[in-house]
């Protein structure tokens, strides 16, 4: 990288982009795809569902579960995902638990969404007064009653935005798939090049296929909550 | 020791993961710092410079946040050597991560010059204080300290991500045990190793940094 | 002298000011006062250059405050406002936050800055308090400080923008007190106010703003004892 040799510096372009190869490979870009998708749902859907328990084990203050659920979330939040999924893809390897690439993938993408909801959850808990709560009960609604019809939409629409953020994060670490050989987006655009040495259009093609996505989950959330939080802030 | 963990891991191996903890670190010195500086550039640039600027950087910072880092990481890298311009995997995860860092970085700095009240800067430019001194001693003072937790939470994000430089070759820390996981077949002595050194260094800066969020709650 | 000259000032479409005509003299001490939302506050933005005008002028010393050449940041230096929520700054303490300005602005040494600084909180009566942090005062305290923040740059003239309504009533006297003080210091003061007693005995002039006009200015043995309008009238029977 001589770049003190001349006041420019010479970029040499040996170059020609071959955008033909991309898009006869489109199909198993597109495959891939598919497979980003289901696993960003089905991580999302799994998350959630422990998220809640771990919350509930989080605003207990002691006992086990409060301890069990405190060792996930900051594990989670606290080591790189891409250590998650060899973890999940080897590490569980030592106690003869041999999880396949879309497994290991998909459950290490799982246990970290539940680690970062639960903490999005627990605070959307708190930041629903105590009063909404009394204000319900004295109106004679049981405790379910209240949950249901005050507290819960409260800390729907509070944790709204950041669990979609969490799901486009979701899906964006599926990339991680390509590095134990889990054929999703990244995966298939890694074997398309490294068939057709066409990496920088290869990998191209995938960034701009990402962000679509990125963008379509984006826009969906808004068209889900402008249709459903239509009636009262 | 070996006995004890019956492990054929050597003092060499330690050292081995010892440098690729380094290049870790020295990956995540780089980013957040460089990253800061034009962050604070660029979101002063969003805040403040019209709204038709916010938008088309704002565009530009949105595309490097809707792409995993890991395709930004591979693309960069066969982009630069494409114009003839090769860079070390070190140096591509440097720039790459400076700049996902910067642009995340200009979203904080955004929220929190916005975070200050109109009132008070109409009092320091009440004063005779121009624009720019305004910003300098006044919002900045004060924005960039609300959003300083955020700030570590961004720099702890971005160690983490370090890790992702390991495709491109980098012997950073989890590039390094995977080298010997294959030399030695123990995987979950290695990654436990490994997992302990990232969350001995992000949980207590992470907690630190909840604390000073509590503390300057005034 | 500042003169103020047709102004008219709107917000999108509501008009706030529709023609204001007044003109104080130096050494004088104007008080402002009107029901919510006549239009007071926002023609001391205007005087200091924070909001814009629509229509007329105002000149300061001469200068025209809204024209495009004029260097807005030197003529607020002869210009101190203090307002409603004090605004102090909540990142330094009580000292520094009277000697920012002079230090960066005027670009005195911080010796000089912190000692005019220091002069200028004992004037308010705040000297003991020059470490604390304005959150560790109280409102009138706080009130004080920006005050003494708004002397420290030496203006010609100080605008207070409702400076007592926000305080607790036991706070309001030591405000009142200060501001009683400089004008019989001389200070050339514009004060936009609810506080009929103050405006009666302190000022020089009162002028009595009514949705955007200025329905009536004069000394306040006319505007408060014997109001010429029936708007003035009805205005100081609610409040008094």
């Amino acid at each position: 990288m001589d770049i003190f040799s001349g006041w420019i510096p010479q970029f040499h372009m040996n170059y020609v982009f071959q955008w033909r190869a991309v898009w006869a490979s489109l199909p198993h870009l597109l495959e891939g795809t598919l497979v980003t998708l289901e696993i960003t749902v089905l991580s999302m859907m799994l998350g959630v569902a422990f998220a809640i328990a771990l919350a509930m084990g989080r605003m207990r203050t002691t006992g086990v579960w409060y301890h069990i659920a405190t060792a996930w979330v900051e594990i989670a939040r606290n080591t790189p995902a891409l250590f998650q999924v060899y973890m999940a893809f080897f590490g569980l390897g030592a106690f003869g638990i041999y999880l396949s690439p879309y497994t290991a993938v998909l459950a290490a993408v799982a246990f970290n969404n539940a680690g970062y909801l639960a903490e999005t959850l627990r605070g959307g808990f708190k930041a629903v007064p105590d009063t909404q709560m009394s204000a319900a009960r004295s109106l004679g609604m049981s405790g379910l009653q209240a949950h249901r019809y005050v507290v819960l939409p409260q800390v729907l629409r509070i944790v709204f935005l950041p669990m979609t953020n969490q799901m486009v994060w979701a899906m964006l670490t599926t990339s991680l798939g390509m590095v134990v050989g889990l054929k999703e987006l990244a995966g298939v655009t890694q074997l398309e090049q490294s068939r057709t040495f066409r990496t920088f259009e290869f990998f191209l093609a995938a960034a701009a296929i990402y962000f679509l996505m990125a963008k379509a989950i984006l826009y969906s959330a808004r068209l889900v909550a402008w249709r459903s939080m239509k009636r009262g802030a | 020791m070996n006995a004890l963990l019956n492990t054929s891991l050597t003092g060499n191996d330690m050292l081995f993961l010892l440098k690729g903890a380094a290049g870790t670190l020295a990956l995540t010195a780089i980013a957040v710092i460089a990253g800061s500086l034009i962050g604070v550039v660029l979101g002063v640039v969003r805040a403040e410079r019209g709204w038709l600027l916010d938008r088309v950087l704002g565009g530009l910072c949105d595309v490097l946040r809707s792409v995993p880092l890991l395709i930004q990481l591979i693309l960069f890298n066969s982009f630069v050597s494409l114009i003839g311009f090769p860079l070390s995997a070190f140096a591509s995860g440097a720039i790459v991560l400076s700049l996902y860092m910067a642009v995340n970085c200009a979203e904080l700095v955004k929220a929190g010059i916005a975070s200050v009240p109109r009132m008070t800067r109409w009092a320091s430019r009440s004063l005779g204080m121009t624009y720019a001194c305004d910003l300098r001693y006044i919002v900045l003072p004060i924005g960039l300290r609300t959003v300083f937790p955020s700030w570590v939470g961004l720099s702890l994000a971005i160690m983490k991500d370090s890790a992702l430089v390991s495709v491109l070759g980098f012997f950073e820390l989890l590039k390094s045990s995977q080298t010997l996981i294959t030399r030695t077949q123990e995987p979950l002595l290695l990654l436990l190793i490994v997992g302990a050194f990232y969350f001995a260094l992000s949980f207590p800066i992470a907690r630190l940094a909840a604390r000073f969020e509590r503390s300057t709650l005034r | 002298m500042i003169d103020i000259r047709a102004v008219q000032k709107s917000f999108g479409s509501l008009e706030v000011l529709k023609g204001i005509d007044i003109t104080v003299q130096k050494g004088e001490v104007l008080s402002i006062i009107g029901a919510s939302g006549s239009g007071k506050s926002t023609l001391l933005y205007c005087i200091n250059g924070l909001q814009p005008i629509q229509g007329g002028s105002i000149h300061v010393d001469g200068i025209d405050v809204h024209a495009k050449s004029t260097n807005i940041d030197a003529l607020r230096q002869k210009l101190g406002m203090v307002f409603q929520q004090w605004n102090c700054f909540p990142h330094l303490t009580v000292l520094e936050n009277v000697a920012l300005a002079p230090r960066v602005v005027l670009r005195k040494s911080k010796a000089e800055a912190q000692d005019l600084a220091a002069r200028q909180l004992e004037r308010v009566g705040l000297a003991s308090k020059l470490n604390n942090y304005p959150s560790e005062l109280s409102g009138g305290q706080q009130q004080r400080v920006a005050i003494a923040r708004g002397l420290a740059m030496q203006p010609s003239y100080m605008l207070f923008d409702e400076v007592t309504s926000a305080l607790d009533p036991e706070l309001v006297g030591e405000v009142l007190d200060t501001m009683r003080m400089l004008a019989e210091d001389g200070m050339t003061m514009i004060c936009v106010t609810h506080e009929i007693g103050f405006a009666r005995d302190v000022s020089d002039r009162v002028a009595f703003f009514s949705q955007g006009i200025v329905e009536e200015i004069g000394p306040p043995e006319q505007v408060i004892n014997a109001p010429e309008k029936e708007r003035t009238r009805a205005f100081l029977n609610k409040v008094l």
